[in-house]
């Protein structure tokens, strides 16, 4: 299992002019990250979705390369999306997925058969071609690089330590200095496409 | 041809709506009412189709690619579109996003009593959503579809086009 924190430092090294969707991972990214008119951190505007969303945001922009960091109950609750990315091919996509094994931000509960479930094995079966695992940040620092030279889509699974919260939604710290709406204009006139 | 086949929605017709509206991508899951305009999507350069297998990831993913600056269209049947409240909400209503849903408008009828539950909810549920939509039943109807695209930029949320099942033409 690895620190989140730690792991996403470790990627930020290797980030180059990647435009970063950080799912459940952002309240990491936004304290590591120096290009915050490149990144997209959405917190959660429905679960399920993130994949989704990324794989849109690389369709969008070919030319420009889309690290997503996905969740394994974000994973779980759409799965499908696995089937269309895969079809679709993008070439500038990097499905990074964190997974906790459990729904953190909700007290811990497990993840349906978290521990045995494969996604990377799922992945690969849904048509990526390039798909890695990895459990430990030695293993990862090593092959992070070179991931992120192959051509996407390329799925990578990492097994880490839940930040389980049981606060009350409305008590909890906010991570988020922008709104959603704030974070996507920011990234188009970034672009230029605002 | 007959005065009904004459006045249909023809899937061509859609697809010059869609051309005529910039629409980039489009982002569906197959219905019963759709399959002669997916054909012609298909060999349709300018157009990029993502297909889903669950209608809520169409929200996620118009949302995507409305961020990066193209122009997604949405085209589920409305079966789909009640499993998509959530997403609808979080991905595009919440995000601003000036999208365009096609809703396939399953047991629609202006004629007897309304045997299908799907029908029965469908405007419901658009309005619990606060979307507004547009109802399309033969080619005369078309405009209305370029109106939608229209209120979507300006107020920058989802308009919905229903599809009416009995005057479509597609199938």
């Amino acid at each position: 299992m690895m620190d989140t924190a730690e792991l996403l430092k470790i990627y930020n090294r290797h980030r180059g002019n990647a435009i970063v969707v950080p799912g459940r991972g952002g309240k990491h990214w936004v304290d590591i990250s120096d290009k915050r008119n490149r990144d997209v951190e959405l917190g959660d505007p429905a679960m399920g979705g993130h994949a989704s969303f990324a794989m849109g945001l690389a369709l969008a922009l070919p030319k420009e390369k889309i690290v997503l960091f996905d969740s394994d109950g974000d994973i779980q609750m759409g799965m499908g999306i696995l089937a269309t990315i895969a079809e679709q091919q993008p070439k500038n996509f990097y499905h990074f997925m964190l997974d906790n094994e459990v729904y953190a931000t909700t007290g811990g509960q497990p993840v349906p058969n978290a521990k045995t479930i494969k996604y990377h094995d799922v992945a690969r079966a849904c048509g990526y071609t390039r798909t890695y695992a990895y459990d430990n940040l030695e293993t990862f620092s090593i092959n992070v690089e070179r991931i992120l030279s192959e051509p996407g889509p390329v799925f990578v699974a990492l097994k880490v330590n839940p930040d389980i919260e049981n606060k009350p939604i409305g008590t909890r710290v906010k991570w988020r200095k922008r709104s959603q709406v704030q974070v996507v204009q920011d990234l188009q006139k970034e672009l230029g496409i605002a | 041809m007959s005065d009904a086949q004459k006045a249909a929605l023809s899937p061509e017709v859609v697809l010059a709506e869609m051309k005529k509206n910039g629409v980039t991508h489009v982002v569906w899951l197959p219905d019963s009412e759709t399959n002669w305009l997916f054909l012609l999507m298909k060999a349709e350069p300018s157009l990029t189709l993502v297909g889903v297998n669950r209608e809520g990831l169409a929200f996620s993913a118009a949302s995507g690619i409305a961020a990066g600056g193209k122009v997604p269209l949405i085209l589920i049947q409305n079966t789909g579109l009640m499993e998509s409240g959530d997403s609808m909400r979080g991905w595009a209503i919440g995000m601003n996003v000036p999208v365009v849903l096609m809703v396939g408008y399953r047991g629609y009828t202006r004629h007897g009593v309304n045997t299908d539950t799907a029908a029965t909810y469908t405007e419901r549920f658009l309005n619990a959503f606060g979307i507004n939509y547009y109802q399309v039943e033969d080619g005369a109807d078309a405009g209305r579809i370029s109106i939608a695209f229209e209120e979507a930029r300006k107020t920058k949320r989802p308009v919905a086009v229903l599809v009416a099942d009995e005057y479509h033409g597609f199938n």
